[in-house]
């Protein structure tokens, strides 16, 4: 049943579920929401499987108009909280604010064609379905039994400085190297999207600046191409390459990794 | 042959560093057969990245068994792969070389290549074990369009791009076969260790 139109997409939504972890090895990036802990916390008021497909707004969210009652929630950085919206009723996601993106989760979840085992977007290569576009109409899946659901909660991860753990390639900074990484901040630039985020600041300084031959990579790495300006993987980053990789991001600490948005300050700790 | 060097990748992916692409290969195949905690095994040019449950005894065991295996090799599927030697850049490569064209497609056509391992977009291998003297440089500006199944080479490596893409190999030909298929099972025609012959129509 067609229940949600786009009245208006804004700059960047797309869908999301988590991803398609397993398929490294044939050049298939994971993919998958960028803050799975707010996807999760949505799903969850909303009494879906963390997993469930949602839409994921960048900076600005969509308007949707619903034409049936649905059970929604919005999750993002600060939190989630869930609500009911009455059929006709226009829902107004507005500015994500503070962090980057918003989760919108519906009771049911969105009914997207999955392709290789996820409903995500892929912006790398273009796998899944394509972002949203204003004049869409989306099915939304049978409302789940579980209606006794919390009405909202606050994230208990708060935002501050991400731990990094370092490692596969920390040979390849100086010991003055290593030391800019954990004292500076790092300004978030605007070439910032769900492959990676480049990060401002000082040089970090290197012992040496050629490429390695091609290796795996994973969500979170610190990247330091020859220019010494590092560079954050997130979800949609390529399956190999040959940047050093000097620290990875604790898996914890992604779901902040993936609310960075451009002009946001933010360091590491060890 | 030297013992794997383990290297942290955070806290749930480990690196194994080897001496060479068979090793990476040999390690991997390994890997993918007996840790089933494992989410992701992938082959770089000689390090294996394995995530998910990683326990480094097990992963550091199950590689010095991979290595002290002479006569290992999972089942290799082989390929062969008929092409078209009209590519853009053939006549390029033969003057780099100081070769003509024909030498350069019966050269590129003659060894048997091995899946090192893919990367850059879904389904691009990268093979290795071709004639060293067939080196060239990449583009040193890259095509902002390189069509599906271009055959090319870059460095010690020769490719076939799955689909249409920006991309700085020299092309030498084409051919029809759908690399990759997200519809099919597995959806990459490629996977690391598969053996490649490339046959000149």
């Amino acid at each position: 049943m067609n229940a949600v139109e786009v009245l208006a997409a804004g700059p960047l939504t797309t869908f999301q579920d988590l991803g398609r972890p397993g398929l490294a090895h044939l050049g298939v990036p994971p993919s998958g929401a960028v803050d799975a802990r707010a996807l999760a916390d949505g799903n969850r008021l909303v009494g879906n499987p963390a997993g469930a497909t949602a839409l994921e707004a960048t900076l600005v969210g969509p308007r949707l108009r619903f034409r049936r009652d649905a059970l929604v929630a919005l999750a993002g950085a600060e939190g989630a909280r869930s609500f009911l919206v009455r059929a006709g009723e226009v829902l107004d996601v507005g500015a994500c604010r503070p962090g980057a993106r918003v989760y919108v989760c519906v009771a049911g979840g969105f009914v997207v064609q999955p392709v290789l085992g996820s409903t995500s977007t892929d912006l790398l290569t273009g796998l899944g379905p394509p972002p949203l576009r204003d004049g869409d109409v989306f099915a939304i899946g049978p409302a789940p039994a579980a209606a006794s659901v919390q009405r909202a909660f606050t994230a208990t991860a708060p935002a501050g400085p991400l731990r990094l753990l370092l490692g596969p390639r920390d040979d390849r900074l100086t010991q003055a190297g290593l030391e800019t990484l954990f004292t500076s901040p790092w300004r978030v630039s605007t070439a910032a999207d769900r492959v990676g985020v480049r990060l401002d600041g000082p040089r970090l300084e290197t012992t040496r600046s050629d490429e390695l031959p091609s290796e795996g990579l994973v969500t979170g790495a610190l990247q330091v191409p020859p220019s010494g300006r590092p560079i954050l993987l997130l979800n949609d980053h390529p399956t190999t390459g040959g940047y050093p990789v000097v620290g990875v991001v604790h898996s914890d600490d992604l779901p902040l990794a993936g609310q960075l948005r451009p002009g946001d300050v933010v360091s590491f700790r060890r | 042959m030297s013992a794997a060097k383990l290297l942290p990748v955070g806290d749930r992916g480990r690196l194994l560093e080897l001496d060479d692409n068979r090793a990476a290969l040999a390690v991997a195949a390994r890997l993918r057969a007996e840790l089933p905690g494992l989410v992701d095994v992938v082959p770089g040019h000689r390090t294996v990245l394995a995530v998910g449950d990683v326990d480094d005894h097990a992963l550091l065991a199950a590689a010095a068994d991979a290595l002290a295996e002479q006569d290992e090799r999972r089942e290799a599927t082989s390929f062969e792969i008929s092409v078209l030697y009209d590519g853009a850049d053939l006549a390029e490569v033969a003057r780099l070389l100081g070769l003509d064209a024909d030498e350069v497609v019966a050269r590129h056509a003659a060894p048997t290549y091995t899946v090192a391992f893919l990367g850059f977009a879904p389904g691009f291998a990268y093979l290795l074990g071709g004639d060293p003297g067939l080196e060239v440089p990449r583009l040193a500006d890259p095509r902002e369009r390189v069509p599906a199944g271009s055959v090319a080479i870059a460095g010690p490596y020769s490719c076939i791009y799955p689909r249409s893409s920006p991309g700085g190999w020299r092309l030498l030909g084409r051919t029809e076969l759908r690399l990759f298929d997200a519809e099919r099972l597995p959806p990459a025609l490629l996977a690391p260790g598969d053996r490649v012959r490339f046959v000149p129509l």
